[in-house]
């Protein structure tokens, strides 16, 4: 299933590495201030509310 | 004349978005469609590249780094841009929203900067025989990143929200001068290792200096890394508004 990517192995299959590390890490830093930013919200709405 | 038509309805809708709560509505309502298509863009996309195109005759496999180097190269430039235009809405309409979509762009530019730096540096060493050399392309496009970081360090350092926005759009338009000079350094200096843009939209045509079979999964690529970027864009955008709304009844608490 793996294309043979010859003696290019290292570079090619270091440079999907990274990106999908990059994008992994900015998309989860995105959504768990998001998912805290969101709590803290409801719960200071909840609190005015109350 | 149906392009006219588009434009009547699409600028007073584009304002109506400066409003919190219809941006918050809308955006809740496009967000899972949006994430859906970047998996499916980006996903086919990068395993068609990966997988399913050849190698190129002189530069082997590493052709299909092109499939992660471009479009992100290509967001890391238009991301500025985006960053650019909310700071002039703020700067001109004073809209918290178009500022708020601004500082939500600068980290995802920002990482898509690096992505492609990097990228670009490990697909150098073999082709060129160098990780980096002082390129006009290469250095202006450090210097973008330069841009972003210091961008994202200010709005770190100052509490003052009206303040620090003032100041961040500021240097975002300084900095777009670096904006354009990275997308057009290869036309304005001919000269440097980096090759010519790859594909250029000119007169509304799409021009490309790349084989149909590597274009087609490149340009998947390009739409699925513009779908992330806008996923995280609104994403963000909702975090940064919701943040304020914080902002404002947590300094209502501490005056009771």
């Amino acid at each position: 299933m793996m294309p043979d990517l010859g003696k290019y192995a290292v570079e090619v299959t270091s440079a999907y590495g990274i990106t999908f590390l990059l994008i992994l890490i900015i998309s989860f830093l995105y959504w768990r201030r998001g998912l805290i930013i969101k709590r803290r919200l409801m719960a200071a709405e909840a609190r005015k509310d109350a | 004349m149906s392009t006219k038509l588009g434009m009547k309805h699409f600028w007073p809708f584009f304002w109506k978005l400066a409003n919190p709560k219809v941006f918050m509505r809308w955006s809740g309502l496009c967000l899972p469609w949006i994430i859906a298509l970047t998996v499916l863009c980006l996903g086919t996309g990068l395993i068609w590249g990966f997988f399913l195109t050849p190698d190129d005759a002189r530069q082997g496999s590493t052709v299909k780094i092109i499939y992660l180097h471009v479009p992100s190269a290509f967001i890391a430039i238009n991301g500025y841009f985006v960053m650019v235009l909310g700071s002039l809405f703020w700067l001109v309409r004073r809209q918290h929203v178009s500022v708020l979509v601004a500082k939500a762009s600068a980290p995802i530019g920002m990482t898509m900067t690096v992505i492609a730096l990097t990228t670009g540096a490990i697909w150098g060493q073999p082709i060129w025989g160098t990780y980096w050399v002082w390129d006009p392309r290469l250095t202006s496009f450090l210097i973008l990143f330069l841009f972003y970081i210091g961008y994202v360090a200010l709005w770190a350092a100052i509490d003052d929200q009206d303040k620090v926005a003032d100041l961040t759009s500021v240097l975002a338009l300084v900095g777009a001068v670096f904006a354009i000079l990275s997308r057009y350094a290869v036309i304005f200096w001919n000269q440097g290792l980096h090759q010519g843009t790859t594909v250029t939209i000119a007169d509304g045509v799409s021009q490309k200096n790349i084989s149909s079979i590597f274009f087609q999964p490149l340009l998947l690529s390009m739409i699925g890394f513009g779908l992330l970027f806008l996923t995280l864009l609104l994403i963000g955008a909702r975090t940064e508004i919701r943040a304020q709304r914080l902002q404002v009844l947590e300094g209502l608490e501490r005056l009771k």
